[in-house]
C-alpha cells in the first residue's frame, strides 16, 4: 500500500500482577495512517499470534470514546498526543513512517496492573458505591422536562456528567490523584436538584473512600485536565472542595 | 454530615496548604516592604525595628501565629508529598506533560525542594538576624545605636555586615529566586485549593500570582545585591 508504515513499539510486558514486567520491542510494518491507535496493536497482536507469541493485552470497548474502557500512557502522555481523544480515537496520521511509539499502563498504586497494559480500575466502582448515585426516582426521560433547572446548571452539570472514567487524570497526575474523577461525579450530581438530598453524604463518602483507595493528593498541577478525553475542567475539583467545606460545616 | 477526619481529608489537606501558604505570602510581603526602609536610611529601619520589638504582647502573637503557620504548612507540604510516592511506586519510562490548559510546571513540580530549602534558609536567617548580636539573649554593645534620643538596636549595622560578604548576599539571593519559584504555582494553586477558583480566571489569577511572587521575591533580592554593591 503506498501509504503504509513503519512503525516501532516499545511496549510494557507483565505476565500477570505479582510478575516482573519489562518492555518488548515490536515493529509493525503493515501499519497505515487510517489505523486508530487500538488497530496498530490488533495488528501487532494478529503478528504475534502468527508468530505462536502471547499477544498483548489492552482494555477497550466501543472504539469510539464513549464506554471508558481504553486507555494507555502513549509517549508519556495518557490518550497520546491528541487532546481531548480517548486513545481509541487517536489514529496513526498522527504519526510517520518509521517513528517508535511508547505504551505504557496506567501507573498507579490503587490501579494494580492485571496484565500487559490492563490494570484493575475497581478503585473507581467502589469511589461511585460510596455516593456517586441518586437513590431518589428520577423517573422516565420525559420527567425530566418537569423539573426546572437553569440551562447554565444543565450545561455544566452535563460537562462534568460526560466523564467516561477512563483513568487517564490519576494516569497523568504526577500524584496519581483521582480528585478530577470523583470531582466531576460530585460536581455532576450537586448541579441538579435530583443530587440534592445526598448532597452532603456523597460528597465526605467520596472523598473519604478516594483516600482510602491509596490515591494520591492533588497539586494542582492541572495535567488531569489536558489529558481527559473529555476536557472536564479542573473547576470540578474547586467545587468539590466548596462542597466538602459546606459539608462538614454543617 | 461529617467525614471521618476532616482536616486529614485529601480537602482538608489541600485547605490546610492553601490557608497557609496564603497566611505565609501576606507575611513574606509584609517582610519585604519592611526590608525596604533601609533603602531610605539606616535610621528608618532601626526604627522599624524597634516598632516592632516594642509591640511586645502583640509582636508575640504574631510570631506564634506565623510558627504556627509554617509549621502546619511543612506538615501538610511533606505528607502530600510522601502521600504521591506512595501513590505511584513505579514511575513511568516516559513521561511528559500534555501541555495546556496544564499548569505543570519546573515551579509546581519543585515544591517540596524549593519549599525544603526556604525552611533550612528560614532557621539560618532567623539565627543570623533576629537573634544575631544585639537581638534577644544576644546582647551586645556595638550593635547599639541611638534614633532621635532613643537608644535601639542597631541592626542595620548587622544587615550590612552580613551582606557585604559573598556568602549571604549571593546565598540570600538564590534563596529567594526559589521563593519566586514556590509562589508562581503557590498563590495559583492556593486558590485552587481553597475552592476559588473558575475556568475564566484561571490564566488571570495565574498570571497575577506569578507577578506578585515575581515582585516578593526581587524586592527582597534588592537589599542584599545594593549593599554588596555598594549602591547604599
Ligand atoms: C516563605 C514561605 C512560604 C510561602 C510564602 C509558601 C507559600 C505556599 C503556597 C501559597 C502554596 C500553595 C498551597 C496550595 O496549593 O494549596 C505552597 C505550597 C507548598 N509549599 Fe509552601 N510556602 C512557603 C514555605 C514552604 C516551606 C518551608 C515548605 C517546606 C517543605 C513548603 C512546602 C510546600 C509544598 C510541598 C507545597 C505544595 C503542596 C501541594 O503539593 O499541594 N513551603 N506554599
Ligand atoms: S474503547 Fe470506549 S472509549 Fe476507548
Amino acid at each position: 500500500m503506498a501509504d503504509s508504515m513503519n512503525i516501532k513499539l516499545k511496549v510494557w510486558r507483565q505476565a500477570g500482577p505479582k510478575a516482573q514486567g519489562r518492555f518488548e520491542t515490536y515493529t509493525v510494518p503493515e501499519a497505515n495512517p487510517h489505523m486508530s491507535f487500538l488497530e496498530l496493536l490488533d495488528v501487532l497482536n494478529e503478528q504475534l499470534i502468527k508468530d505462536h507469541k502471547e499477544p498483548v493485552e489492552f482494555d477497550h470497548d466501543c472504539r469510539e470514546g464513549i464506554c471508558g474502557s481504553c486507555g494507555v500512557v502513549v509517549d508519556g502522555v495518557a490518550h497520546g498526543p491528541q487532546r481531548r481523544t480517548a486513545c481509541c480515537q487517536l489514529h496513526m496520521r498522527h504519526y510517520k513512517d518509521g517513528d517508535t511509539i511508547v505504551v505504557e499502563p496506567w501507573r498507579a498504586e490503587a490501579f494494580p496492573i492485571i496484565k500487559d497494559l490492563v490494570v484493575d480500575r475497581t478503585a473507581f466502582d467502589r469511589i461511585i458505591a460510596a455516593g456517586g448515585y441518586v437513590s431518589i426516582n428520577a423517573g422516565a426521560a420525559q420527567d425530566a422536562n418537569s423539573l426546572p433547572i437553569p440551562k447554565t446548571a444543565a450545561d455544566l452539570a452535563m460537562d462534568f456528567a460526560s466523564c467516561i472514567g477512563c483513568g487517564a487524570c490519576v494516569a497523568a497526575c504526577p500524584n496519581a490523584s483521582a480528585s478530577l474523577f470523583t470531582a466531576a461525579k460530585i460536581s455532576h450530581l450537586a448541579m441538579l436538584p435530583q443530587g440534592a438530598p445526598e448532597r452532603k453524604l456523597r460528597v465526605t463518602a467520596m472523598v473519604d473512600q478516594m483516600a482510602e483507595e491509596g490515591f494520591g493528593d492533588c497539586s494542582n498541577h492541572a495535567e488531569c485536565e489536558a489529558v481527559c478525553p473529555k476536557g472536564i475542567s479542573i473547576s470540578a475539583i474547586a467545587m468539590m472542595r466548596r462542597e466538602y467545606v459546606k459539608a462538614v460545616m454543617s | 454530615m461529617s467525614s471521618k477526619n476532616p482536616l486529614r481529608s485529601p480537602v482538608g489537606k489541600k485547605l490546610i496548604t492553601g490557608i497557609t501558604g496564603l497566611g505565609l505570602v501576606v507575611f513574606v510581603l509584609m517582610h519585604m516592604i519592611g526590608n525596604l526602609s533601609m533603602f531610605t536610611g539606616s535610621d528608618a529601619y532601626n526604627e522599624y525595628a524597634h516598632f516592632l520589638a516594642g509591640l511586645g504582647p502583640v509582636l508575640y502573637a504574631m510570631e506564634v501565629a506565623i510558627v504556627a503557620f509554617f509549621l502546619f504548612h511543612i506538615v501538610n507540604g511533606i505528607q502530600i508529598w510522601l502521600g504521591k510516592r506512595k501513590a505511584r511506586p513505579v514511575g513511568y519510562d516516559t513521561y511528559r506533560s500534555a501541555g495546556k490548559p496544564s499548569q505543570q510546571s519546573t515551579s509546581s513540580r519543585s515544591m517540596i525542594i524549593t519549599g525544603s530549602i526556604l525552611g533550612i534558609f528560614l532557621v539560618i536567617h532567623i539565627i543570623s538576624f533576629k537573634f544575631g548580636p544585639g537581638g534577644p539573649g544576644n546582647a551586645d554593645a556595638a550593635y547599639v545605636t541611638n534614633v532621635g534620643g532613643t537608644e535601639m538596636r542597631d541592626l542595620s549595622k548587622l544587615v550590612l555586615e552580613k551582606f557585604g560578604s559573598p556568602f549571604y548576599a549571593f546565598g540570600y539571593t538564590f534563596v529567594m529566586l526559589l521563593l519566586i519559584t514556590h509562589l508562581r504555582h503557590g498563590i495559583w494553586s492556593a486558590l485552587q485549593s481553597l475552592g476559588a477558583m473558575r475556568p475564566s480566571l484561571t490564566p488571570l489569577v495565574y498570571g497575577v500570582g506569578a507577578v506578585l511572587g515575581m515582585l516578593i521575591g526581587l524586592g527582597f533580592i534588592a537589599l542584599p545585591l545594593a549593599i554588596y554593591f555598594h549602591l547604599i
